[in-house]
């Protein structure tokens, strides 16, 4: 019996013991080592490549899953930017986005410049599939628009051409240096997916300004992040140096990873 | 025999201590220490990314026009000022300090975990996903080698695959741990076998695969992941869930080592060697 109080007095001891320290290693040691840029933070960002390159030699052309109508039982949470106020996008928003055009630029043969009603009457594709927010929620809902692909063949990319850049007209951040617009990327792959789809319509709607109107590319293999929305241009590139702060995106140049798949 | 002799058997002192037996490979004290290095990270960077979203569903997503949420943490306004909360299953505790509001009284952060809990000290979701997913690999990694060694050289079969002794000792057991009372044998006694199974073969590869799950990518390569979860959100909680029993885990194993002798369990884990109880029988392997 002495044994074992001696053993329960000295477990209360080091229980206390090993509390506090946990408190002393949490966490702010750490901070430094994980800025953006970074020699250690720039390492362990190659995990990040290694994904992407072991998921596309896992499943390169595996499609997302899709759900039966019954699953949606609720409205397409809209997230990020909702409301666009450049004079541009208010101009177009004001007319019904009859002025709008999607243009297709960069390393192509031809550039190719499409409104909405010639959108809309290319070969569309419907697809009820889960948004999944990098911030850990998910909704379901039916996206309708036609696969960039087809544009992408209209234009004929280059050899060259490596990723595709997404230019969208929503300035997502409005500060005293002026607009900075949101920006997107994507390899080829994720770009020619059959399910990658310039979306037009959201749950047997026309798609809300909320949501992305007129147009929101779908990558839905990857996070909400990489699904531009008020999407105007898609440019065919060799690297992504020459845009926002060469990190592939508006979040990635806050430090979230390119990719985006996981 | 005489009684001579028989006096003389009785007076010579028994032996203090077994013989010291090599226990631990190379290969499990290897990817031991891993584990300590890549849990250690994975839990206080997983708990910045959980504040990105500090909710748990069940199902294929997440209910905002109706409810399916089985945990969330939070901060709300009462009538004696704002309070953190966690809400379980519906029911709701004041967690406040810890839990959805910590920090100093004069300047409290409104956060679902605290910032001495996570990685980084502030709210920083990329950073945290960068450096879950680079430990997150190494785990698997680890987990890859340890599986592949551990076949090969005999020790999840021998040390760990509970058999039909271990679960008719099972009590015994469990009543000489409650009461600190520990034999240093040459095999893991049942409960050591049950715990170290459960972890290698349930917590490890479930809270890797409901990892994988939140992946929308490897959701399209395996579909069959969100069947046998349930759905994404699901497997969000699963998940979480996974990392409270490790924690428990972790918290046990750490009291136990201490208990059965921590420096010749620690020299176990580190150099291989392992001081049994008096009366072990030894071979000619032992030192």
């Amino acid at each position: 019996m002495a044994d074992l109080m001696l053993s329960r007095r000295r477990l209360i001891g080091l229980g206390a013991a090993g509390a506090s320290s946990l408190v002393l290693a949490g966490c702010d040691q750490f901070d430094n080592f994980l800025k953006v840029g970074a020699p250690v933070r720039s390492t362990l960002e190659q995990a990040n490549n290694l994904s992407h390159q072991v998921h596309r030699l896992m499943g390169r052309d595996a499609l997302a899953r899709e759900y039966a109508p019954s699953e949606i039982r609720q409205g397409q949470r809209p997230n990020g930017s909702t409301d666009p106020t450049t004079p541009e996008y208010l101009a177009m928003k004001a007319n019904s986005f009859a002025d709008y055009r999607l243009k297709v630029t960069g390393l192509v043969e031809r550039e190719v410049s499409v409104s909405l009603d010639e959108l809309r009457n290319m070969p569309a594709r419907s697809q009820i599939t889960r948004h999944d927010c990098v911030e850990g929620w998910s909704t379901i809902a039916k996206w309708t628009g036609t696969p960039l692909s087809g544009l992408l063949d209209q234009a004929r990319i280059k050899p060259e051409a490596r990723f595709a850049v997404y230019h969208c007209y929503d300035n997502v951040e409005q500060g005293l240096s002026g607009d900075v617009f949101y920006y997107e990327s994507s390899d080829l792959i994720d770009a020619r997916h059959p399910q990658s789809i310039l979306a037009y319509g959201l749950n047997d709607q026309v798609l809300p300004v909320a949501n992305g109107a007129p147009v929101r590319l779908r990558i839905e293999r990857a996070l909400g992040y990489k699904q531009p929305k008020y999407l105007h241009t898609v440019e065919l590139v060799s690297s992504l140096a020459g845009f926002g702060r060469g990190r592939g995106g508006y979040w990635e140049d806050y430090g979230y990873d390119w990719y985006g798949g996981i | 025999m005489t009684a001579i002799s028989e006096a003389a058997a009785q007076a010579r002192p028994a032996p203090q201590k077994g013989p010291l037996i090599y226990r631990q490979s190379i290969w499990t004290r290897l990817t031991h220490w891993l584990w300590v290095i890549c849990l250690f990270f994975l839990l206080l960077t997983g708990l910045n990314i959980f504040n990105a979203r500090p909710q748990l569903y069940v199902g294929q997503e997440s209910g905002f026009d109706y409810d399916n949420t089985v945990l969330q943490i939070g901060a709300e306004n009462t009538r004696s000022g704002p309070r953190g909360f966690t809400t379980i299953f519906g029911q709701k505790f004041d967690t406040t300090g810890v839990l959805g509001m910590s920090g100093p009284a004069e300047n409290p952060q409104y956060r679902a975990f605290p910032s001495w809990a996570t990685i980084p000290s502030y709210y920083d979701l990329g950073t945290s996903r960068v450096v879950h997913f680079f430990f997150g690999w190494i785990m698997v990694a680890a987990l890859f080698v340890w599986f592949l060694a551990s076949l090969l050289n005999g020790h999840l079969w021998r040390d760990l695959v509970p058999k039909g002794e271990d679960l008719s000792g099972l009590g015994q057991d469990v009543v000489s741990h409650a009461r600190f009372r520990f034999k240093h044998t040459r095999s893991y006694t049942p409960v050591q076998k049950l715990t170290y199974f459960t972890v290698f073969v349930i917590l490890f590869p479930l809270i890797i695969l409901t990892g994988l799950t939140m992946s929308p990518s490897m959701d399209a390569t395996w579909p069959w992941m969100l069947d046998l979860f349930g759905g994404r959100q699901t497997a969000r909680t699963l998940h979480f869930g996974a990392m409270l029993l490790l924690i428990l885990f972790f918290i046990v194993h750490v009291v136990m080592v201490v208990l059965a002798g921590p420096i010749n369990e620690m020299r176990s884990m580190i150099t291989g060697w392992y001081r049994t109880s008096p009366g072990t029988p030894p071979t000619k392997r032992d030192r």
